[in-house]
């Protein structure tokens, strides 16, 4: 039974709201799949983020939700959803938008993960007990991208820390995840460890460390996580 | 004798792909994108033992109508939507060198994977970028390439590593195909390309990566009327033309 049950925990838009504070005008953004397509939702439009996607688009707006008229075939994101025409975006082929990301063009790539690794690591295309995983773009933009920052659970279904000493799943990239959104965390991953940024109301600092694998240092500006 | 790259029919177009062919596949995850009619042709020709390259390895045909369903109040699925799944399903694929074999998210179990775990198909992952650089380096002439990306991973395995600026690189190389299928919104007869929107995604970077590209376009226009400064594809890269029928086929099966 997990002790925790019955606390408060982000739900994955609170996550995405949380993520989409990172984001900062003029800032290059690929949204990985997952939690991370939900922070389109939560960028306004003044602040013109150039949110960019793999299959070669970038500049668009938000998801087009509940419109099957409005939404057009011929403007969709990497998760195949479709997405508002904004003024300033452009279109790309696959190579080029791969060139953008391999490149280092990309500022913030926020990613899903099954596994991070006190180091960085990161395993976010196989899931255990599969055959076989999906690389899609995320394995480019993990290597690529200036700053990796992944929005995930803390704890996977069965309560088992994400956040762990050795990455035990396939590894999409090492060294490469600076910071974790969770649904009851935002925790750095410094050069000597893991770091506690901000915490969600009605958890301590010992109870999020309780569901971390590795140590968990304790940020003297440690701040409640607010959306 | 003037050029003409434009053929009649789905079916005249792929007459001659051998079996065991390379085929890139174009598109990236949506129906508009995608080579739906000359898919279809591939599976009515019945050709066999085809190694395809692509982001996805598709649907089979009850999972499209699934996904019709599941699509409808976002982004409604055409009925000419046919996937390489069911190139998959009739096992007519050997392997597949894909960035996207299974469904992430796991909502369904696609044919690759079923035949995956089968042992009847073989499974090259490899991540959209090297991907499409692997297919872009073919179509320039360029033999192999190193990059940053997958070094230390299942991806590295086997293949060359050098350190440049201090990281290790991984060699890949070119992957040129027997044949590109790919989409495109308007073609003329010398076989310039423009695309709409999202649907140059792997098109674009895979036309001229085959020893022959077949472009399926909405439209065949008059020499002259493609705005040469929205040319994306130029002619020599585009070695044959078709045009989507109207109205549209609900059949794979329906020769066309």
């Amino acid at each position: 039974m997990d002790p925790h049950a019955d606390k408060p925990r982000l739900d994955e838009f609170s996550i995405a709201a949380r993520a989409a504070k990172e984001l900062r005008t003029g800032m290059v953004v690929n949204l990985g799949f997952g939690i991370p397509m939900l922070v389109s939702t939560f960028v306004e439009p003044e602040r013109e983020v150039l949110l960019h996607s793999e299959n070669g688009v970038i500049g668009f707006g938000p998801v087009v939700v509940d419109d099957p008229d409005g939404a057009d075939p011929y403007c969709i994101n990497g998760g195949g959803q479709p997405v508002m025409k904004t003024p300033g975006m452009s279109f790309m082929t696959h190579d080029q938008s791969f060139e953008l990301i391999r490149g280092g063009w990309i500022d913030i790539s926020l990613l899903g993960a099954l596994q991070v690794g006190v180091n960085g690591d990161l395993a976010n295309f196989q899931v255990p007990g599969k055959i076989a995983g999906s690389l899609g773009g995320a394995q480019d933009l993990a290597f690529c991208a200036k700053r990796v920052v992944v929005l995930m659970t803390h704890q996977d279904k069965h309560g088992a820390p994400k956040l762990v000493e050795r990455v035990t799943l396939p590894l999409t990239a090492p060294r490469c995840v600076r910071r974790v959104i969770t649904d009851i965390s935002v925790i750095d991953v410094d050069a000597d460890g893991l770091v506690l940024r901000e915490i969600m109301p009605g958890w301590t600092p010992d109870e999020i460390r309780s569901v971390t694998g590795p140590d968990l240092a304790i940020s003297p500006d440690l701040v409640e996580i607010t959306l | 004798m003037p050029i003409n790259k434009v053929v009649d029919s789905f079916d005249e177009a792929v007459h001659d792909v051998p079996d065991g062919a390379v085929v890139h596949i174009g598109g990236f995850g949506g129906p508009a994108e995608y080579p739906s009619y000359l898919i279809a042709a591939l599976a009515r020709k019945g050709v066999t033992g085809l190694t395809i390259t692509g982001n996805h390895s598709g649907f089979g045909e009850e999972q499209i109508r699934q996904m019709k369903e599941h699509m409808a109040t976002l982004l409604p699925y055409p009925d000419d939507y046919f996937s390489a799944g069911i190139l998959i399903e009739r096992g007519q694929v050997r392997k597949g060198i894909l960035a996207f074999p299974v469904l992430p998210g796991g909502r369904m179990e696609l044919p690759f994977e079923r035949l995956l775990k089968e042992g009847k198909v073989e499974l090259e992952l490899i991540g959209q970028g090297s991907l499409a650089e692997r297919i872009r380096a073919a179509r320039a002439g360029i033999a192999a390439f190193y990059t940053p990306v997958g070094a230390g991973t299942v991806v590295a395995e086997g293949k060359d590593v050098r350190w440049f600026d201090g990281r290790p690189h991984i060699l890949e190389r070119a992957l040129k195909a027997d044949v590109s299928v790919i989409r495109a919104h308007q073609a003329d007869r010398w076989g310039n390309l423009v695309y709409r929107g999202t649907a140059r995604t792997f098109n674009a970077t895979m036309a001229g990566a085959a020893t022959v590209t077949i472009a399926e376009v909405d439209e065949v226009v008059e020499l002259g009327e493609l705005d040469p400064e929205r040319v994306v594809t130029p002619a020599p890269y585009v070695q044959r033309v078709v045009q989507r029928p109207k109205p549209a086929m609900t059949s794979w099966q329906t020769p066309c």
